[in-house]
């Protein structure tokens, strides 16, 4: 908190109605064995691993079945014990065509209270980190396969590292959870701060820093409690912002907390700064303390379509289907199912798609939410200009997209835009501003392919 | 424009695979999923015809059948002519987003109650035509529509819209029966009751006499969030500032601070006229300096021309203006230090 007794924000954003009330109270549920996961081999950001298991392979729990050898990949593990199925192509929320390996069931699996206890249970390290090599800590979360929980799905081994290029000085953890509807990363912060504020300690002691700071928005007072019950004893600080829309983007919550501003282009590590997602961290205690590979994950299924909204931990690569059905299926009135939060997520097109690494939630809106009014001119009211987080100006970058005036979009910034979709949502004209700033960065990325 | 494909998502259903018949109701449509349910285009109209609710109330008392007469000719020929347009440029009706019958009330409560009826009809026609349809419409024109059209009634019928103009002796209403209160005092010295002024009981354009009721709308829409409250702030700053220069330089003078705010359409120009966010900057720094450039040219124009409309003048030069303020005052994109644009 700053003199005035404010809570520290960034400027610009929206107030979007939290809804998270659906699945807020609900504690975190384990999913029984699937009979099968569907494990895409690239669910994250830069190159798909490469499979190591042959189709009728037996493979056991945790078992590696995906290398990634690319600097920018990640490893890939099966959440179940059983037989290797033949490869298959899906098509992803994102629009993207990829191959996905099948395991399906058989033999005895791990189920229920072990898995939880193991996974969020029990003792976590605090203290003697002197006891973990940095090295050691980087290669068992390059070993374990994490990526950035949170959604972007970065690999986390890149970030976390001994041997960082720039020189890191503080640690953030993101346990915004500023979409709405979702409250994966708040359950697991109530229910598991354990391995949470283990995991920031050991990322800390591989980045050799010591400003390790968790920033919660203030609407998860119970989460705030438990983190900071958790970290008495240590250096951390948990800070309270500001509950607002995109309060959880990578470059506001750093400019929140630190003050420093990110350039258009650059990474957080540019300004010193390492920042993880809350359910990430945990995948990392989890790897370093436990040996175990990133294979479940928390996520929320909720909203106003679905019949009972809950927060599941979830292996890897089951079907949409399987946890809508877990959670009672859904309601005559569902519209939409949406991969993620309804401010930033893809809509699921089949929901025999499975979830991935970045699924952090699945939010099923009924017709009523998702209704839209008529589109008509923009009013020029200047409503998107307060509300973009990047003080970018959506309705010049939008009509320059529309009328593919290349030129403009980039001189207004366009490549800054990070689609968080705070304009659409306030725009009284329902002009589809983020639809077009989108279409804009493509023709802007075509015209860079053809210049190259 | 056929490249934004997705942009009727509700209707459309995707899934082929529906073997459960749960699964076909289910659509996609791009991010964000949701808007905001309290911000559309005509829920902010409707806010402005709730707003001037007060303001017709007044010229209806005060104006009786001439404020009726006025009014009811701006709103049919407005609609009017935007049904027309549209038509003739084949496009989609627009009149469902409220905004002509707003610019047809403004521009009819900025016209004498003694103008005869083919000055609002040709003002509305001029309005709607020219100042927004051939800009293409909502959101694409410079000039506030109303404004356009009063000022082209303005300069073809100078003798009904002159000062002179608002007298008129032989009917039963009793403001028509003297001249506007800045008129008053600009030939005789005389100053009009601070009371009349602030409730309205006086001559002038049927909308403007009013402060309480401008003050009463204006709050409104600004509470609601429709009209920025950084323009009339601006515009009242101003004002205040000259004002008070005045009465330092000229002590003496009956006319005060507050007879400069309660006259001449000034708090009706800016609550109502000059915050049309279309004409306007958009950020709040350059509708600030909007707000201060209208009160500027106001009292420019109150203190050396004969015109009470000064409003109109100021609100239609600062519009010219905007996309100059809006090129000076575009905000730093988040961690730029220096914007390429400037
Ligand atoms: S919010 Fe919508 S209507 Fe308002 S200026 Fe932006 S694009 Fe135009
Ligand atoms: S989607 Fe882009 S332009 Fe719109 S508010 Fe977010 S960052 Fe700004």
């Amino acid at each position: 908190m700053n003199l005035f007794g404010r809570k520290k924000s960034f400027r610009g954003g929206v107030h979007p109605p939290g809804k998270k009330e659906f699945s807020r109270a609900a504690p975190i549920e384990i999913l029984p064995p699937p009979d099968k996961v569907m494990l895409a081999t690239l669910q994250n950001v830069g190159q798909p691993c490469q499979p190591i298991v042959k189709p009728r392979q037996r493979v056991v729990y945790g078992e590696k079945i995906g290398e990634g050898k690319a600097f920018v990949s990640a490893s890939l593990h099966t959440p179940i014990a059983g037989v290797v199925q033949r490869m298959k192509t899906m098509t992803f929320p994102n629009g993207r065509h990829l191959p996905v390996m099948i395991v399906k069931a058989e033999g005895k699996q791990v189920d229920g209270e072990e898995l939880v206890s193991e996974i969020l249970g029990g003792e976590w390290p605090k203290d003697c980190m002197r006891l973990y090599e940095p090295m050691y800590i980087h290669d068992a979360i390059s070993d374990a396969g994490i990526v950035g929980l949170g959604g972007a799905a970065f690999p986390t081994h890149i970030k976390i590292t001994h041997e960082s290029k720039q020189p890191i000085n503080t640690l953030i953890i993101n346990g915004c959870e500023c979409e709405p509807y979702l409250t994966s990363d708040d359950r697991l912060m109530m229910d598991a701060p354990g391995p949470i504020i283990s995991g920031t300690l050991l990322a800390a002691r591989a980045l050799g820093v010591k400003k390790m700071i968790i920033g919660v928005e203030d609407n998860k007072p119970r989460a705030i409690k438990a983190l900071r019950k958790e970290a008495a004893d240590t250096e951390i600080r948990i800070i309270a912002l500001k509950t607002k829309y995109p309060q959880g983007s990578e470059k506001q919550l750093i400019g929140a907390l630190t003050g420093k501003e990110i350039l258009p282009g650059k990474l957080p590590g540019d300004v010193g700064v390492a920042i993880n997602n809350v359910g990430t961290i945990a995948a990392v205690a989890r790897a370093v303390a436990r040996g175990k590979p990133l294979t479940h994950r928390v996520i929320s299924v909720t909203g106003e379509g679905i019949v009972q909204p809950k927060n599941i931990l979830t292996p890897i690569g089951v079907s949409v289907k399987t946890l809508i059905d877990f959670c009672g299926g859904l309601k005559p009135d569902a519209a939409r199912v949406i991969a993620g939060g309804p401010m930033m997520g893809f809509a699921f097109t089949d929901l025999n798609t499975p979830v991935t690494k970045g699924t952090s939630g699945i939010t099923v809106l009924t017709e009523n939410e998702v209704r839209k009014e008529q589109e008509t001119g923009c009013l020029r009211c200047g409503r998107c200009v307060d509300a973009c987080p990047m003080h970018l100006v959506p309705t010049k970058l939008a009509l320059a997209s529309r009328y593919k005036a290349l030129q403009v979009a980039e001189d207004y910034n366009i490549r800054a835009c990070f689609e968080c979709g705070s304009c659409a949502f306030i725009c009284p004209a329902q002009i589809p501003l983020v639809q077009l700033i989108r279409s804009g960065k493509m023709y802007l990325a075509a015209k860079d392919r053809k210049a190259a | 424009m056929e490249k934004e494909k997705k942009s009727e998502p509700v209707s459309k259903s995707v899934l082929k695979s529906a073997k459960e018949e749960e699964t076909t109701r289910i659509n996609v449509g791009p991010s964000p999923h949701f808007g905001h349910i309290h911000s559309t285009t005509r829920l902010m109209m409707t806010d402005v015809l709730i707003a001037l609710v007060p303001v017709i109330l007044v010229s209806l008392y005060v104006f009786q059948w001439f404020a009726v007469k006025q009014l009811m000719i701006c709103i049919l020929t407005c609609i009017g002519t935007e049904a027309a347009c549209t038509r003739m440029r084949n496009r989609q009706s627009t009149l469902y987003d409220g905004s002509a019958v707003v610019t047809a009330l403004i521009l009819g409560l900025s016209l004498p109650a003694t103008a005869p009826w083919y000055v609002a009809m040709i003002g509305s026609v001029v309005a709607i035509g020219i100042g927004k349809m051939v800009f293409g419409g909502l959101g694409m024109n410079l000039f506030n529509p109303a404004m356009v059209g009063r000022a082209f009634v303005m300069i073809a019928f100078a003798g009904v819209m002159s000062a002179s103009g608002y007298e008129l002796a032989s009917t039963g209403v009793d403001a028509l029966s003297q001249a506007t209160p800045l008129n008053i005092f600009k030939q005789t010295g005389a100053i009009t009751p601070i009371y009349d002024m602030f409730w309205g009981v006086t001559n002038g354009s049927i909308g403007e006499t009013s402060a309480f009721a401008c003050l009463l709308g204006g709050f409104y829409l600004v509470w609601r969030g429709v009209a920025a409250w950084e323009i009339p702030l601006g515009v009242i700053i101003a004002v205040i500032f000259w004002g008070t220069i005045g009465t330092i330089i000229n002590p003496e003078s009956q006319w005060t601070v507050l007879h400069h705010l309660f006259s001449g359409s000034l708090l009706f120009g800016a609550f109502f006229i000059a915050t049309d966010p279309v004409t306007s900057p958009l950020s709040a720094k350059g509708r600030f300096q909007f707000g201060i450039g209208v009160g500027i040219i106001l009292m420019l124009l109150r203190s050396f021309s004969g015109y009470p409309e000064g409003m109109m003048f100021a609100v239609l030069l600062m519009n010219a203006l905007s996309p100059l303020i809006n090129r000076w005052t575009i905000p730093k994109p988040f961690g730029v230090k220096t914007s390429r644009i400037l």
